[in-house]
C-alpha cells in the first residue's frame, strides 16, 4: 500500500492531531477534545474519502508548513478562510490539493476563521489514547501536538482529483450566537442576564483549546463563591468572581466551581470557534427545545453536504 | 429551594441538582442515581458525570429530548433514593520520605501535630472517590482526617510532579500531571490513576473507597518500575 511521509517544517502554537473526540469519559475527568470545528473535520474527511471522525491535523491561526518527504498524496482542507500554498498552486481552505515528494504545503491565516483541518486521503498513523487520536492539550495524551520536526506518516495514501470544495454558509464564523440561559442563572441578577443578551462582547487573546475569555460588561455573580464544583458542558459561559466570562471549548475542564450564566447551543460551537481574538459576538437566548431543534437541522444539513 | 431540581442545559443535557451543600447524605444520593443510570440508562443517554451535589446527564438530541429525559430521571429518582453504594476498595501506595513529603513540616506546624502524627492521620483517612475533575484522572478523595484540614496555600507552587499526594480542605488527591498546585504536598505515590491498561484505564470509579499504604523509598522505586 502507498505510504506518504510529511515533515512538519513550521507550526504555530495549538496545532495538533484531532479526530471526532472521545465522548463519554467526562466522569473520569476527560473532556471529549476532538476538532474545535467539528463540521470542518467531518467535511474534510468526507472530501478525502475517510470515515467522518478520522484523525486529521488541526491548524491554528499560527499556521503550518509541511513538506512531503516520501510518496504522493492528496489532502482535503476545510475550515475557516485560510490561505493555502500547495506546491505551485495557491488556493484557500475548502480545497483538495495533491503533493508529491519534495513539495511543500503552507496553511496561513487568511481573511477569516481561526481553525482549519487538513485531512490526508489515507490513514494518519498516530498514537491513540482511550480509543481516540484526539489530543488533550494539557496532558498531551492522544495523537499529540504537531510541532516543527515531527514526521506524520500516512498509510494507504491516495491521490484524488484536485478541486475546490463548497463551504456551507453555516460553517462560517458568526457574530450572533444562540445560547440557552443557565444552568446557574440563579446566581445572576436579571440585569446581568440582560447585559449578556443586550451587549456586545469581544473575544480576547486568552484563547486556546480549553476556552476563550471574553471582554465586555462585567457579569459579576452574587453569592456564588464557594459553590461546589459541578460538571461542565462544552460551550458553557462561566463567569469568575471578577465578572469576566469565559466560553469553555473542546479541552475544557470537566468540572468547575464558577457559575455558568448560559451555554452555547451545540450547533453554534463550530461557527463560534471560527471567530478570532478581538472579533465581536452577541448572544441571543433560545429555549433548550429550540437549541435541540437547531442541532437536528444542522445534523440533517451536514448529512446532505456532497463533497465529491 | 427544593431538591431535586432538573435543569435543562443547552440542547443535550439535564443537570440533576440534589442539594446546595456538599455532604455525605447528598453525596449518597448522587451515587445512588449514578448507579441507577449505569444499570438502567435513560433512552439516548450519552454519559453521566457525577459531582458533589449534582450530576449531569448528557443525551443525544437526535434520539430524545429534554422532556423525555426529565420524565425518565424523575422515575429513577423516585426509586434510587439514597441507597448506599458500597464502592470497591482500592489501595494506593504512598511514600512520605524526603522531598516527596516536602510540605509535611508546614502541615505539622499549622496543625500542631508532629510529622509522624500527620502521616498517621493521613493514613487513617476514610477516603471515598467523590468525583473526578480538572484534568484526566484527577480523582477528588473526600474523607481527609479532620485534624489535617487546611485552606490552600496563598499562592500555587509550580511544577509539582505527577504522582504527588496533595491535601486541602476535606480532600486528598493523587495528581496525574506535572502542574502548579496550591494544595499541600504530603507524599508521592507510585500507583498510577491512569493505569495505561486499555481494559481498565482508570484506577477508580466514583464512589470507590481508597486506602493509602505507606512505603519506603526502595518499595516506591520498585513499584514505580513495575
Amino acid at each position: 500500500m502507498a505510504r506518504a511521509v510529511l515533515r512538519v517544517v513550521e507550526a504555530g502554537p495549538h496545532c495538533s492531531v484531532q479526530d471526532g473526540g472521545r465522548a463519554g469519559l467526562m466522569r473520569f475527568g476527560v473532556p471529549a477534545s476532538g476538532a474545535m470545528d467539528r463540521v470542518a473535520l467531518a467535511l474534510a474527511n468526507r472530501a478525502a474519502g475517510n470515515p467522518a471522525g478520522a484523525a486529521a491535523v488541526e491548524v491554528s491561526l499560527g499556521g503550518l508548513v509541511l513538506e512531503v518527504e516520501e510518496g504522493r498524496l492528496s489532502l482535503a482542507i476545510a475550515g475557516g478562510g485560510f490561505v493555502v500554498q500547495a506546491g505551485a498552486l495557491r488556493c484557500g481552505s475548502w480545497s483538495v490539493v495533491t503533493l508529491t515528494e519534495g513539495e511543500r504545503l503552507s496553511v496561513r491565516r487568511g481573511p477569516w476563521g481561526a481553525w482549519c483541518v487538513l485531512a490526508p486521503a489515507g490513514r494518519l498513523v498516530v498514537p491513540e489514547w482511550l480509543g481516540s487520536a484526539a489530543t488533550h492539550a494539557l496532558s498531551g495524551l492522544g495523537g499529540g501536538a504537531v510541532a516543527a520536526g515531527r514526521r506524520l506518516v500516512v498509510e494507504e495514501a491516495r491521490v484524488l482529483p484536485a478541486r475546490d470544495l463548497p463551504c456551507p454558509v453555516w460553517a462560517r464564523s458568526r457574530d450572533e450566537v444562540a445560547v440557552v440561559i443557565g444552568p446557574q442563572e440563579r446566581f445572576f441578577a436579571s440585569g446581568q442576564i440582560d447585559r449578556l443578551l443586550g451587549d456586545a462582547f469581544r473575544l480576547t487573546d486568552a484563547y486556546d483549546r480549553m476556552g476563550v475569555r471574553l471582554r465586555g460588561p462585567s457579569l459579576a455573580p452574587e453569592g456564588a463563591l464557594g459553590i461546589p464544583s459541578e460538571p461542565v458542558l462544552r460551550g458553557a459561559v462561566q463567569v469568575a468572581g471578577d465578572g469576566v466570562a469565559t466560553v469553555l471549548l473542546a479541552d475544557h475542564q470537566t468540572t468547575g466551581g464558577y457559575p455558568k450564566i448560559a451555554t452555547l447551543a451545540g450547533a453554534e460551537l463550530d461557527g463560534f470557534v471560527q471567530l478570532r481574538p478581538h472579533d465581536t459576538v452577541e448572544f441571543r437566548a433560545v429555549t433548550p427545545e429550540g437549541a435541540a431543534g437547531m442541532a437536528r437541522v444542522r445534523a440533517a444539513a451536514l448529512a446532505r453536504m456532497r463533497m465529491t | 429551594m427544593d431538591f431535586p431540581r432538573l435543569v435543562c442545559v443547552s440542547d443535550r443535557a439535564v443537570l440533576v441538582e440534589l442539594g446546595a451543600r456538599a455532604g455525605d447524605e447528598v453525596q449518597a444520593r448522587v451515587w445512588a442515581l449514578d448507579h441507577a443510570l449505569a444499570t438502567d440508562p435513560v433512552a439516548g443517554q450519552v454519559e453521566v458525570v457525577p459531582a458533589l451535589v449534582n450530576l449531569l446527564v448528557v443525551f443525544d438530541p437526535m434520539v430524545t429530548d429534554h422532556a423525555a429525559v426529565r420524565a425518565d430521571l424523575r422515575d429513577r429518582l423516585a426509586v434510587a433514593g439514597a441507597a448506599a453504594v458500597s464502592g470497591a476498595e482500592r489501595e494506593v501506595l504512598v511514600c512520605y520520605d524526603g522531598e516527596f513529603g516536602r510540605d509535611l513540616a508546614a502541615v505539622a506546624a499549622q496543625t500542631g501535630l508532629d510529622e509522624e502524627a500527620v502521616i498517621a492521620a493521613h493514613l487513617a483517612g476514610e477516603y471515598r472517590v467523590a468525583m473526578y475533575g480538572f484534568s484526566p484522572g484527577y480523582a477528588y478523595l473526600s474523607g481527609l482526617d479532620e485534624s489535617l484540614r487546611l485552606p490552600r496555600k496563598a499562592a500555587p507552587v509550580r511544577g509539582v510532579a505527577a504522582g504527588s499526594v496533595i491535601i486541602a480542605g476535606r480532600q486528598c488527591l493523587v495528581t496525574t500531571l506535572t502542574m502548579p498546585t496550591g494544595w499541600w504536598i504530603v507524599g508521592r505515590s507510585p500507583t498510577r490513576v491512569l493505569t495505561g491498561d486499555a481494559a481498565r484505564p482508570f484506577l477508580f470509579d466514583v464512589g470507590d473507597r481508597v486506602r493509602f499504604r505507606r512505603v519506603g523509598l526502595d518499595d516506591f522505586h520498585r513499584a514505580e518500575r513495575a
